[in-house]
């Protein structure tokens, strides 16, 4: 190469090329077009070395491999084509879905997190559950108000601008709903784990400690027992809160997984109470009142009880306690071929961390230790994985979760020994999955 | 020197708290009026009830025309909500506990009044979230007189009764299950402990060899079709529940074919997606009546009659009663002109 042809190309070739005289773009024409060459037979050379068949192809070669597509011979799309991307095409069939016939009003329903469908920890925002007591808005943020009132000395109303200025935290939390896995404490009823186990969902959730909101305010620490949390919703939905809890790890929260909270999940402003069922975490949040004792709100006064043998009903009973289920393979999946498979699934825990999880494929006679991803944080989802090597004999697969208290997730029957048959809420039995010859999965009890 | 600088640092931070934080002053005082207007809760002791006194009678002439399109006249219907009227008897009212919600009841349904325990949990819930397409919408007096007419359903109290403030207390006293709610600490708190003992047995567990519980096949597809809600690539696929099971091993039956499909969007003029907003569909079926007639049947009722977009563009938004029963149908102010119009313009249309 001659030395004049570096103030040409360099190392970079500058782009557009029309600065150059005609004289020296021939120059830099002809540096590019020997080294072009080069690089293709390089190219060529990679490609015959990697035609190793996995499976049945034909003769020459998968059509895949041996046709180019129009994404490799043809332009694509154009930067920012869509503002606020969206998944792939490809990935349609996975969605927020009804549960058909479970509830009758659609403003007061739930949608279910395709779970079957995900990985690692975190719900994409757009496929996190929904649970509406009567109806979703979405609500102008500049209007938006917060106040607290009550046993406080300093009665005080916030715009989110204030909020947004007071210092904030990021946690990474699952939100459960009280009633997740509810259809299910007296038989099977559900086909699959979204319909099952889709009412929960872990996100990163941005926001202020509600402890720094009622030290501000000055909250009567003698009295004052209890936080009333309330919506701005027409169900105002309330809901009480320990001051333990309050003062603990709640959060007053606008963001989830790194943008505002999405409409159907509180924008803009959420309660988030860690560990404790999704009722809880009233959306848009516009009040806090601190008292010195439980409201009784409908919520915690007729639904999200406990329903015992003896009649009696337990009220505030909120914690979400150590629960684990296979995501895959799950419910009304079907396995591609015998051989191995990651199983993978989600623990979790309302009292602290998730320190193991058993799996079982001999429907609970017989179990190994799973290995648990990172991270491993506290009141958040965890994923599992352990290696298996379906035989294809018909076989029942189970997961076992441990927290940090030493609690074991019961069984269904150890479930109903204590707690009765009638009860909704609270369901944390361990899940079974039965793998049929056929290769189908499908939903069952064994004890 | 140390203390007399601390003491020009308080001067200097003046009126504010001496140690408080940086943004201590962040946000502004709640006006009396403010508080006023947004604390509404009712506690069991009946802190925050406004004065105020309703009848039997008022309450029924309001529950006629907001409550009983959805709950039923006698508030047991099971159309829309579960029911909130049934299952309770004059036993438990002097017991303070429900028979019927223990062991050997062959009542079928939990209602409300046989769950709840304090008789201001339905003060608060009927005055914040009732009626259900207009919450905040009663009057205390309405708020009264609706919950009286609800307890006299349930001969909590006589049906000549007026409920007010004053004698709210001695209700209470009769609640057919105010003596049914047990507080369990150790699942109200976080460090508590669980009531549910398993223990992580390993190897050889204790275990039934049969399977208790299992799908039945007629509900195989009742959450349509499964293959349609699974990724198209990866370890495993959906099963196409449309059709029956393979009833032959892996590997003897052709693989399944991925099928991606994509979310509906709503054809240009269809109203479907208004009517589903609007809770519309709640009372009222494409061909079958639930609490309201069904679609369909208005469009026959009404077929080849003049100026009937408009005559039902105004029944949508303003309610009415009488033309298919004396069930109401509640007002629906929250349509737009626009939107009454093409729902009306659906239903002349032969609503399909």
């Amino acid at each position: 190469m001659p030395p004049h042809l570096n103030d040409v190309i360099g190392r970079v070739l500058p782009a557009p090329e029309n600065h150059l005289s005609a004289e020296k773009l021939e120059l830099a024409r002809k540096a590019r077009r020997s080294f072009m060459g080069r690089a293709l037979a390089m190219g060529a050379g990679v490609a015959a070395s990697s035609a190793v068949a996995t499976r049945a192809v034909a003769a020459d070669g998968e059509e895949a491999i041996l046709k180019l597509p129009p994404h490799t011979t043809g332009l694509g799309q154009s930067v920012a084509t869509d503002g606020y991307g969206k998944p792939s095409q490809w990935e349609a069939n996975l969605q927020r879905r009804q549960s058909p016939g479970l509830t009758r009003v659609p403003q007061a329903s739930v949608s279910f997190t395709p779970l079957q469908g995900l990985f690692g920890i975190i719900t994409p925002s757009g496929l996190h559950f929904e649970r509406h007591h009567q109806g979703w808005w979405d609500i102008d943020p500049s209007k938006h108000r917060l106040m607290v009132n009550g046993l406080v000395k300093r009665e005080r109303v916030f715009t989110m601008d204030d909020l947004m200025r007071l210092p904030s935290v990021s946690r990474i939390h699952f939100i459960e709903c009280g009633a997740n896995s509810a259809p299910e404490w007296g038989n099977v009823a559900l086909p699959a784990v979204q319909y099952t186990h889709g009412m929960v969902s872990c996100c990163e959730f941005t926001g202020v400690l509600l402890s720094t909101l009622l030290e501000m305010c000055g909250y009567d620490k003698k009295n004052g027992k209890f936080v009333l949390a309330e919506g701005a919703d027409g169900s105002s939905m309330t809901r009480t809160i320990d001051i333990d809890r309050a003062m603990d790890d709640c959060l007053v929260a606008w963001a989830m997984n790194g943008e505002m909270l999405r409409p159907e999940n509180g924008y803009p402003l959420r309660l988030v109470v860690p560990g404790v069922q999704g009722v809880s975490w009233v959306k848009y949040l516009r009040r806090l009142e601190v008292g010195d004792q439980k409201y009784a709100a409908k919520d915690e006064a007729v639904h999200y009880i406990d329903h015992m043998p003896d009649g009696t009903h337990r009220q505030y009973t909120g914690i979400q306690e150590c629960k684990s289920v296979i995501t895959t393979p799950s419910g009304s999946q079907t396995l591609l071929d015998k051989g191995y498979y990651n199983v993978t699934g989600l623990a979790w825990s309302g009292r602290g961390t998730v320190k193991r999880v058993d799996v079982s494929v001999d429907g609970g006679r017989n179990w190994r230790t799973a290995r648990l991803e990172g991270p491993v944080l506290p009141k958040a989802l965890t994923r599992f994985n352990i290696d298996w090597v379906w035989d294809g004999k018909p076989a029942v697969l189970q997961s076992r979760a441990i927290d940090s208290t030493g609690y074991v997730q019961p069984k269904i029957n150890q479930l109903r020994a204590v707690r009765g048959t009638r009860s909704v809420y609270h369901q944390n039995a361990i899940q079974s999955w039965r793998v049929a010859e056929n290769g189908e999965v499908s939903n069952v009890q064994v004890f | 020197m140390r203390a007399a600088l601390l003491i020009g640092a308080a001067l200097i931070a003046g009126q504010a708290f001496a140690q408080s934080p940086p943004w201590h002053n962040l946000g502004r005082a709640a006006t009396q009026a403010e508080v006023k207007a947004w604390d509404i809760d009712v506690r069991p002791d009946f802190k925050g009830l406004p004065q105020g006194a309703g009848s039997v009678a008022l309450g029924e002439r309001v529950w006629e025309a907001q409550c009983a399109s959805c709950h039923g006249s006698f508030g047991e219907s099971n159309e829309v909500f579960t029911p909130i009227v049934g299952g309770t008897t004059k036993a438990d009212i002097e017991r303070g506990r429900v028979k019927n919600l223990e062991l050997g009841s062959t009542f079928p349904q939990k209602t409300t009044l046989m769950k709840v325990a304090t008789v201001s949990t339905l003060w608060d819930y009927i005055n914040r979230a009732m009626p259900w397409n207009a919450p905040k919408s009663l009057k205390p007096d309405e708020v009264y007189g609706v919950l009286a007419y609800i307890l006299s359903l349930a001969e909590v109290v006589p049906t000549d009764f007026t409920l007010s403030d004053q004698n709210i207390a001695e209700v209470q006293k009769r609640m057919p299950n105010r003596n049914g709610m047990v507080f369990h600490e150790p699942l109200w708190k976080a460090n508590g402990q669980g009531d549910v003992k398993n223990v992580a047995c390993m190897k050889d567990c204790p275990v039934e060899t049969t399977i208790r519980s299992f799908l039945p096949d007629f509900a195989r597809d009742a959450h349509g079709n499964i293959q349609e809600q699974n990724r198209v690539i990866g370890p495993v696929r959906g099963a196409d529940t449309s059709k029956p099971a393979p009833t032959v091993p892996l590997g003897s039956a052709p693989a399944p074919v991925p099928v991606v499909v994509a979310a509906a969007k709503p054809a240009a003029g269809d109203v479907k997606p208004l009517l589903a907003a609007n809770s519309c569909t709640a009372c009222h079926g494409m061909t079958q009546k639930i609490v309201g007639p069904a679609f369909s049947d208005i469009a026959v009722k009404h077929k080849g009659n003049a100026g009937l977009e408009s005559y039902l563009a105004i029944k949508i938004r303003e309610g009415g009663v009488g033309v298919f029963g004396a069930v109401p149908m509640p007002p629906q102010p929250q349509l737009s002109a626009i939107e009454a119009t093409a729902i009306a313009r659906w239903i002349a249309a032969g609503a399909k």
